[in-house]
């Protein structure tokens, strides 16, 4: 018990708690112009990686997302644009 | 001793790229993806997504140890508006809620505590979800969101003792420095009282001897050791003791699992009786040798990495072919119930074609399936892993 507490300790004596920062490095290179939709009204809060490396997925799939971005995050998606943005992430990464 | 070249031709699927265009394969359909080495306090990750950052292990790293080197460690966050500085010394964890003492405290305070030390798998709720069949949207993680460590840092319990619980309370509720977009839910997660005051659930400090990388939770995370981590809550500020069920976003919609013995439904269901994820099953993995690899006829040295997830590993098989029998591997040390553990083999090849099986048994009885459980989220995948290997 004496060992573990004594090694606890030095373990405390020799880790640093300095200020850290971070930048984000540069996102991708953008989707192509055909997606031009998607990049204005998804990626504001997320790089687009994650929508080109998603599997083929359903329009049900899709739309249920563009949904699901809307009611839990409060994306600011216009709801005219929604068939179109549904269109344009089928034409990226639909079945 | 082998040259690089040779030891990449041993890993198979990495032999073919050029280094001009070398990509990480994850081995399912739109899985390939670029390496970085551009993000602070890490060294070369897999690439999944800039902001907010998905960063994978590659997988050559868990060959190297039992203990995933915080460089290399994955990293997983919510919401792009993560913390982008820290000074420790400004920093407070606040007990607030159904507390007879709310406190507010600095990371000197909370170094004066009693301490624990141990080592426990981190394993993303959706690693692997790229594997998952039918496909599911999420996060296309290979097997890198993982990772083993030794954390140090105070017990939860002794920090709610201090603050003191209020007769009635029934969760307490994590929070850490990263904020939502304008609306959206704050990321909080929860565990029952009893849980929390376990004596094991941690506030950690240190991982594998060091601060934790600003990526990784900087300065304090959450450590629920067996459990999905998902509730490892990064960069902890807050914490909540609630006398009500938590009926936050993350816990009563997000994260949830079917609520059957092994939290797989028929591919396709979307109605079911769903319960908060939790607790993580046994998985084991081949490190030294790549699905398609080729490999000269004899004797090979085997060896991989275990883990019992909620309890020990209790026993780890290896197939040649393909799960239809089994042979006992020898375990390596024993460095907590909860981490990584070495396991080593020795297997005959007959020239042909082999598919290699490894399986992990855990203590509590769970034992991975030989086909992954399918559910709407891609959790809890731990399918039995299977390399095809041809003898030449």
């Amino acid at each position: 018990m004496k060992v573990l507490l004594l090694s606890a300790l030095a373990l405390a004596a020799s880790v640093t708690f300095k200020p850290k920062s971070f930048d984000y490095p540069a996102d991708p290179p953008g989707l192509p112009d055909s997606a031009e939709l998607v990049t204005q009204n998804c990626t504001g809060c997320h790089s687009s990686e994650f929508l080109a490396a998603q599997p083929k997925l359903s329009r049900a799939t899709w739309a249920a997302e563009v949904a699901k971005m809307r009611k839990v995050y409060h994306a600011p998606i216009d709801p005219a644009d929604d068939a179109k943005l549904v269109e344009a992430l089928v034409a990226l990464r639909g079945e | 001793m082998l040259s690089r070249r040779q030891t990449l031709a041993g890993l198979g699927a990495l032999a073919a790229a050029p280094a001009w265009a070398r990509e990480a394969r994850l081995g399912f359909a739109n899985g390939d993806r670029p390496y970085t080495s551009a993000f602070a306090e890490k060294g070369e990750m897999i690439l999944q997504r800039t902001r907010a950052p998905l960063l994978e292990t590659p997988f050559e790293v868990f060959d190297e140890g039992v203990f995933t080197p915080n460089d290399r460690f994955y990293a997983r966050w919510h919401y792009q508006d993560i913390p982008l500085s820290v000074d420790p010394r400004a920093h407070r964890l606040k007990v607030t809620g159904a507390v007879n003492r709310p406190l507010s405290l600095s990371l000197a305070e909370l170094l004066k505590l009693p301490r624990v030390e141990l080592a426990a798998v981190n394993q993303c709720s959706g690693n692997s979800r790229g594997h998952v069949g039918p496909r599911v949207a999420g996060a296309q993680w290979g097997h890198g969101a993982m990772g083993n460590a030794l954390w140090t840092g105070v017990p939860l319990k002794a920090v709610l003792e201090r603050a003191g619980i209020k007769a009635g309370a029934v969760a307490v509720r994590f929070g850490g420095l990263d904020e939502p977009p304008p609306d959206a839910p704050r990321f909080l997660k929860s565990l029952a009282v009893d849980h929390a005051l376990d004596g094991e659930v941690m506030i950690a400090f240190a991982m594998n001897g060091a601060s934790l990388p600003l990526l990784n939770g900087y300065p304090l995370r959450l450590v629920v050791p067996g459990w999905f981590s998902t509730y490892w809550v990064k960069a902890l500020s807050t914490i909540e003791v609630l006398d009500a069920a938590d009926d936050n976003f993350w816990m009563k919609t997000a994260y949830r699992i079917p609520a059957t013995a092994d939290g797989g439904v028929a591919p396709g269901t979307s109605q079911f009786e769903s319960v908060p994820i939790n607790t993580m099953p046994p998985r084991s993995f081949v490190t030294n040798l790549r699905d398609g690899a080729v490999v000269p006829p004899g004797p090979r040295a085997l060896r991989g990495i275990a883990f019992g997830g909620a309890s020990a590993v209790a026993k780890v098989e290896i197939s040649r072919d393909g799960g239809a029998s089994w042979l006992p591997a020898a375990l390596g040390p024993d460095q907590g119930r909860y981490g990584f553990r070495r396991w080593e083999a020795t297997s005959d090849f007959a020239p042909g074609t082999a598919t290699l099986a490894v399986r992990c048994a855990a203590a509590d009885g769970r034992v991975q399936p030989m086909r992954g459980v399918w559910n709407p989220g891609g959790y809890l995948y731990n399918a039995v892993e299977q390399l095809k290997v041809r003898v030449a």
